[in-house]
């Protein structure tokens, strides 16, 4: 036993030398955000703005958060699958078909890879897209009011992982299934997965003018695991790129009998092909369910529609739709560079990063130079669409992000850095670490033609002694690079809300300008809308109560309300009169079992409160809007349900 | 076997000041003010949060007459790069022994500076991404190692068999797992 330990010591020690010297190569003792030029390079001063926006995925808060560059600053939560109770987002009247599903209301998502909308392969910044990885969804944030704006469930699919990334025009935003599936679901043994189960990729059209999704087809791929997606750019543009593992197609202990194949596979769709074989006919339409939400600005309403059927295309029947890139070690990030020439496939358990060259792709398929098929698709051979391997630059390579200038820069999840290389020469230019274990990394503009340069950041999954410890949860960190030079430099470590698993962003000078302020009452069509204290009433139909209110500096119209009954279903319809930027009001009353509602400026969201109980009940205004604001209140009075109060309301003067 | 651990955390942390006090020594030219930085930054790595080692302990593990050739081994593949501090890893580590069984003169030449990147290959073979226990070991066919070859695992007599090697002991650690294992590991390209 104790030549045991002496070993074991000598070996630890070996370990923990090999293991803990990787910063000394490239700390030139100038790393720490110490000295004052870093601190100015992330220093805006009070009342100015950030240069860039950066929206950074919730993760399992299901929500976009959204920041600012570079200071790290957090400017504000937008709800996306999540009942939000600070704005009342999927508990108000008006947002909960928001989160209408095939399997009905779902309070919760899993949000995952926001992606801005593009136009000839730049950010044009009109929408931003994320899926839900859970229950598969892919949603449309609007970039002028910051709002959830549109829902579209993903039929087929499981685990909406490889999504969603748009195309260089935003032709399509595009969600790939994580989990391959029974195709229609079925019951059926779990062990029969081999030969059956099936991975749709799913290519949602995004209309030019108004941007809504329509699934225009599926294309239902073999049972492999698709992970991560990239569109081509340039000269890949009709292309899209999928990574996969689990080609063994196993359905069990998959650390161990996924990681069977020394290569599994980057999968290249031609999807102006199949666009043209559906635009001709081609595929089937198959019956399905799944919920189409969308939020009209105007009605301040969503509705949800049920979809009863999706096309979907067998790949082996479009010749020159689908080829099969072999590539190492169960492939985890499949990104593509700017000029659309190279596409990167990280093996998660690899010290190599592999790229593909779309032009030897082309002309390989061209000299049908094929290894063999996979359920009729072909496989190319791995040597003659190389296009080179940067060796040796970490472990655990995941995510690449490139700054336009000719470089990548890629995240190794185990050895905890960011590593930026060479693109055409392979070779590595430098090394930073991340605190600890880097997940995804933003460019601003990265996944694009065109890169807007200057800062890059690392999102991690852990944290551990980074922050004042908050107990055993602690937010993400992420860390801030100035990448404007030949060497990263690490300016600033901030937390991120939920988990950060992949962020978009750009320049603030895109958007900035066109931001909303309010909603115009003008336009406001909401049916239970009320556009002066004139227009307040309360009606009773049967045992629903509906009570068109307003608000204004400092009061609610009505604030007396009374013989509402028990069993009775109040809808409290709240219409904010303001016009001015920035002054919302709240609603929230006594017992209400559902969440308060922020009431932006020309805006009406309703509450439904069911009371329990006899008696006078207070509701208030919950958002400090002015100096009288402690005075914006009301009563309700509830009575007995066979009591004969007479339905009242008032304000300024008493119910008699 | 709480010893064992126990004695595994406080050298692990040792070596690891050490080693990185010695690195700097090396890349740092400049004052002594811009050296404390560089080691404040340093001591951040995710295996040694919980560090409170102190240098007494770190010369007692360097000043080991049993353990000079192990570091001096490390130190001249500079495997500065190869891997960091997050984890998790699971390394196989060889006995005194096993190193004693290679051919006369193999551990002496790997140690010269043109087998550098030799050595380091097969340093980096003996580490797997992962952390799993003796017993998970024996659902593997096969383990993916850090220098990207692949080790063969085997069940014989009920024990797995990692490269022809059999584990006498694992200790587990905050970012991973150290199997003590009686052979080293070549790489099949070696």
């Amino acid at each position: 036993m104790k030549k045991i330990l002496t070993s074991t010591l000598a070996i630890v020690m070996v370990f923990a030398v090999f293991t803990s010297c990787n910063n000394s190569s490239n700390t030139s003792g100038k790393s720490g955000a110490l000295s004052s030029n870093v601190a100015e390079k992330v220093y805006v001063a009070p009342g100015e703005h950030d240069s860039h926006y950066a929206f950074i995925s919730g993760g399992y808060s299901g929500n976009l958060t959204v920041y600012g560059l570079p200071s790290g600053r957090m400017f504000k939560e937008i709800p996306v699958f999540s009942q939000f109770p600070t704005s009342g987002y999927g508990y108000s009247e008006e947002t909960k078909p928001m989160l209408n599903t095939s399997h009905g209301f779902i309070p919760w998502g899993d949000s995952h890879h926001p992606d801005i909308s593009q136009t000839a392969g730049e950010i044009d910044g009109r929408f931003i897209f994320i899926n839900e990885n859970n229950t598969p969804r892919i949603a449309k944030i609007d970039l002028k009011t910051f709002e959830t704006t549109e829902i579209i469930e993903v039929p087929n699919s499981a685990g909406n992982h490889s999504s969603s990334f748009v195309t260089e025009n935003t032709e399509y935003v595009v969600a790939g299934t994580r989990f391959s599936v029974p195709i229609p679901q079925r019951d059926m043994p779990i062990k029969d997965y081999k030969g059956n189960f099936q991975g749709a990729l799913s290519f949602i059209s995004v209309a030019p003018e108004t941007g809504n999704m329509d699934i225009k087809f599926q294309v239902l791929m073999p049972g492999f695991n698709y992970d991560l997606a990239h569109p081509g750019r340039g000269t890949s543009h009709g292309w899209f790129f999928f990574s996969t593992y689990n080609t063994e197609e196993a359905s069990t202990l998959m650390e161990v009998n996924a990681s069977q194949n020394d290569k599994d596979f980057i999968a290249a769709v031609n999807w102006k092909k199949i666009e043209e074989y559906v635009n001709n006919g081609g595929g089937k339409m198959m019956p399905a369910n799944y919920a189409h939400n969308v939020y009209d600005e105007h009605t301040h309403t969503a509705t949800s529609t049920m979809k009863k059927e999706v096309r979907v295309v067998n790949p082996s029947e479009v010749p020159g739709a689908v080829y099969l890139l072999p590539t190492p070690k169960s492939p985890h990030g499949c990104d593509v560079d700017p000029s659309g020439k190279y596409i990167v496939g990280n093996g998660k358990l690899s010290a190599n990063l592999t790229i593909h060259s779309f032009t030897k792709m082309l002309d390989a398929i061209k000299n049908e130079k094929f290894a063999g098929d996979a359920y009729g698709i072909p496989i190319l051979n791995f040597e003659d669409v190389l296009a080179g391997v940067v060796e040796q630059a970490g472990l655990g390579p995941l995510h690449t992000e490139f700054d336009g200038k000719g470089n990548g820069y890629t995240t190794f999840f185990i050895s905890s850095e960011v590593v930026k290389w060479k693109l055409g020469t392979w070779e590595v230019i430098d090394r930073q670490p991340t605190f600890y274990s880097v997940g995804h990394l933003t460019i601003p503009g990265g996944n694009s033609g065109k890169p807007q340069g200057k800062y890059m950041f690392a999102m991690n999954k852990i944290t551990k002694d980074r922050y004042l410890p908050t107990g055993p949860e602690m937010e993400h960190s992420a860390q801030l690079y100035d990448i404007s030079g030949e060497k990263m430099e690490l300016l600033l470590d901030f937390p991120t809300h939920g988990e950060p698993h992949y962020a978009a962003a750009m320049e603030a000078s895109l958007i900035k300008e066109r931001s909303q302020k309010i909603y115009d009452l003008e336009d406001n069509k909401h049916p239970y809308a009320a556009f002066s204290d004139g227009d307040t009433k309360v009606v009773r139909k049967g045992n629903e109560v509906h009570i068109y209110m307003t608000t204004i500096r400092s009061h609610f119209s009505p604030d007396n309300i009374e013989g509402v009954k028990l069993g009775d279903k109040v809808y409290f319809h709240v219409t904010n009169l303001e016009q001015d930027f920035d002054v919302p009001h709240g609603f929230a009353v006594l017992g209400q079992n559902t969440s308060e509602l922020l009431i932006m400026p020309g805006q009406t969201k309703t509450s439904i409160w069911e009371p329990t109980k006899i008696g006078i009940w207070p509701f208030y205004c919950t958002d400090f809007c002015s100096a009288l604001h402690q005075e914006m209140q009301g009563y309700i009075r509830v009575s007995a349900a066979n009591a004969s109060t007479p339905l009242k309301w008032s304000m300024g003067e008493d119910i008699e | 076997m709480k010893l064992i651990k126990h004695l595994f955390l406080v050298f692990a942390v040792a070596a690891f000041f050490c080693s990185c006090k010695d690195a700097n020594k090396d890349t740092t030219t400049t004052t002594s003010e811009t050296q404390t930085e560089a080691g404040s930054t340093e001591r951040t790595g995710q295996a040694f949060i919980k560090d409170d080692g102190s240098t007494t302990v770190l010369s007692i593990a360097i000043g080991s007459k049993d353990h000079t050739t192990l570091v001096a081994a490390v130190q001249a593949a500079q495997l500065e790069n190869a891997l960091v501090n997050a984890g998790p890893l699971m390394v196989f580590a060889p006995t005194n022994e096993a190193f004693a069984a290679l051919p006369e003169g193999t551990v002496e030449n790997l140690l010269k500076p043109e087998n550098k990147n030799a050595l380091a290959n097969i340093l980096k073979y003996h580490v797997t991404p992962g952390n799993y226990s003796k017993d998970f070991l024996k659902k593997f066919k096969k383990l993916g190692q850090a220098n990207n070859d692949y080790v063969k695992v085997e069940v014989v007599d009920g024990e797995p068999i990692i490269g022809g090697a059999k584990i006498l002991a694992s200790v587990k650690a905050g970012n991973g797992i150290v199997h003590v294992i009686d052979k080293v590991l070549l790489p099949p390209t070696e």
